[in-house]
């Protein structure tokens, strides 16, 4: 039987952002004492450590900030997608998050402008993203 | 505190694959090695301090290697800050010492991930596991590709790191890979985590290694042979994961850095030679810039300049480092200074006076900087 894809544990705290993406959205914190954004979730604003933090929705667009191309497989379940980028993004709202870009590897370069897809990963609905 | 510290003694057990050994013998091996190099009696130990081992984490194991140790210490336990956690521990003991919580301190670390598993580098990242994000190679391949983007540091440049640590543990006998790598190898070498390279990857070795530390003034009473003077030493920290840190090509290895060239009263010109961690050899691009020796964004032409290579400005890694001499987590790069401000190296840089040892842990989250010299 193939490996199956690592699925995220969707706990109380993280449960807004994994049901944001089945509802078609990318969500992220913001902290309504200081304005920070940020993902992933977490209790306390790390900036100022409020407590009072809301989700919000992306509009969706961002910037690349780097990203690999694993040759060989860390994992079995992605041996069949190899070579298979993963990137770091950061969203216009400030928050960053790991993802991958649907785009060769030549297309790549840092800083270049990106636009959210949300896609199914072995039924979880997950964030790529692809450039604008 | 600039020398009121020394390095007294030091000790390895072999590198590479060492099946059916423990982690408290390995441990236990390093330490009597590291007691009997100080010449003294292993008795007047009186704090052990422990790196945990990273692939089979153990509960008060400090404990354990102190039983084992047949000591009954002052001061003792485990520091975790990954590779980080060598130098720490030392300039933890240096000023435990100082301020007369214990008098003589033994600093030992042993791991088994050759023969053990290894799974603890190879895990996913929580939930971005969905996205195989895998493994702490990729880390630093991420990083590693904002600072090619970003400064257009080559493959080339990089592989001058590698050829350096090759060539030095070449030439050591105990160095667990001794092939010199040459530049059309590098390029040959298949790409794991793009754009990192198989020879830009440490050695994964079982193995201990230990030091013992007391003050320069207890050395001469004790009449250690060939004590070596603490002249420096920091910490500093970069604690964002690498997809949340808001500057990739900078760590906290500036301000690690900084702490110990102060308490040194010292500058990277008085620097002649550097053992720098080097996991990955974007761990060393880094370093170089962030400790001084080349301006942000250059590391990779000072590289590239034959600088980092036995007769260069600044020979880096004389014993081979994680790259060639064992995969270990740091301390063998500790002893390495040491050899060098002994004269003993079997590379020796003709006349050091004073080397650099970093270490750091994580993806380049923890950092520590000792200076050595007489
Ligand atoms: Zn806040």
């Amino acid at each position: 039987m193939a490996a199956e894809v690592p699925l995220p544990e969707i706990t109380p705290l993280t449960e807004p952002y994994w049901s944001g993406l089945e509802a078609g959205e990318l969500r992220f914190q913001r902290c309504g004492g200081c304005r920070n954004a940020w993902l992933p979730a977490r209790e306390e604003c790390p900036r100022c450590l409020s407590d009072d933090a809301s989700w919000e929705a992306s509009a969706g667009r961002a910037r690349l900030i780097s990203w690999v191309v694993y040759h060989s497989a860390v994992h079995p379940s992605f041996a069949d997608r190899l070579p298979y980028n993963v990137a770091v993004v950061e969203l216009d709202e400030g928050a960053r998050l790991i993802t991958s870009i649907n785009a060769s590897e030549d297309e790549l370069s840092i800083e270049m402008p990106l636009t959210l897809s949300i896609e199914q990963e072995s039924g979880v609905s997950i964030p790529r993203f692809s450039p604008s | 505190m600039r020398g009121k510290a020394v390095i007294a003694g030091v000790g390895h057990t072999a590198f590479g694959k060492l099946p059916g050994r423990t982690t408290d013998s390995l441990n236990v091996e390093a330490s009597r090695k590291a007691i009997q190099d100080a010449g003294i009696d292993k008795d007047a130990v009186d704090a052990v301090f422990v790196k945990y081992p990273t692939s089979q984490h153990r509960s008060m194991y400090g404990q354990t290697v102190a039983e084992a140790l047949g000591l009954q210490p002052r001061i003792g336990g485990v520091w975790d800050q990954g590779g980080a956690t060598n130098i720490s521990m030392i300039s933890f003991a240096a000023m435990a010492i100082e301020h007369g919580q214990c008098e003589i301190a033994l600093v030992t670390i042993a791991d088994n991930p050759k023969t053990g598993t290894r799974q603890a580098y190879e895990r996913g990242w929580g939930d971005d596991a969905v996205h195989g994000w895998f493994g702490v190679a990729a880390g630093y391949a991420m990083i590693m590709r904002r600072h090619m983007e970003e400064f257009g540091t080559t493959h080339e440049q990089f592989g001058a790191i590698a050829r350096a640590s090759r060539r030095h543990g070449a030439e050591n006998p105990h160095a667990q890979l001794r092939l010199p790598l040459t530049e059309q190898m590098y390029d040959e070498s298949r790409l794991v985590v793009d754009p990192l390279r198989r020879d830009d990857i440490c050695l994964v070795s079982d193995g201990g290694a230990a030091v013992v530390v007391m003050s320069a003034e207890r050395a001469r009473d004790l009449g250690v042979p060939a004590p070596v003077p603490i002249l420096g030493f920091g910490q500093g920290q970069t604690s964002w994961e690498v997809a949340q840190r808001p500057v990739l090509t900078s760590t906290a290895a500036e301000i690690s850095a900084k702490t110990a060239f102060a308490m040194a009263g010292m500058t990277p010109k008085d620097i002649d030679v550097a053992q720098l961690y080097d996991c990955f050899t974007i761990a060393v691009m880094m370093t170089l810039e962030d400790y001084g020796f080349a301006r942000k964004g250059e590391g990779g032409r000072f590289a590239e300049d034959g600088n980092v290579e036995l007769g260069g400005g600044l020979p880096i890694n004389t014993s081979g480092g994680l790259l060639s001499e064992t995969g270990m987590p740091g301390m063998q790069l500790v002893i390495e200074g040491v050899r060098q401000v002994r004269g003993t190296s079997v590379n020796q840089v003709p006349d050091a006076q004073t080397a650099i040892v970093s270490n750091q842990g994580g993806i380049m989250h923890t950092h520590s900087t000792l200076i050595l010299g007489r």
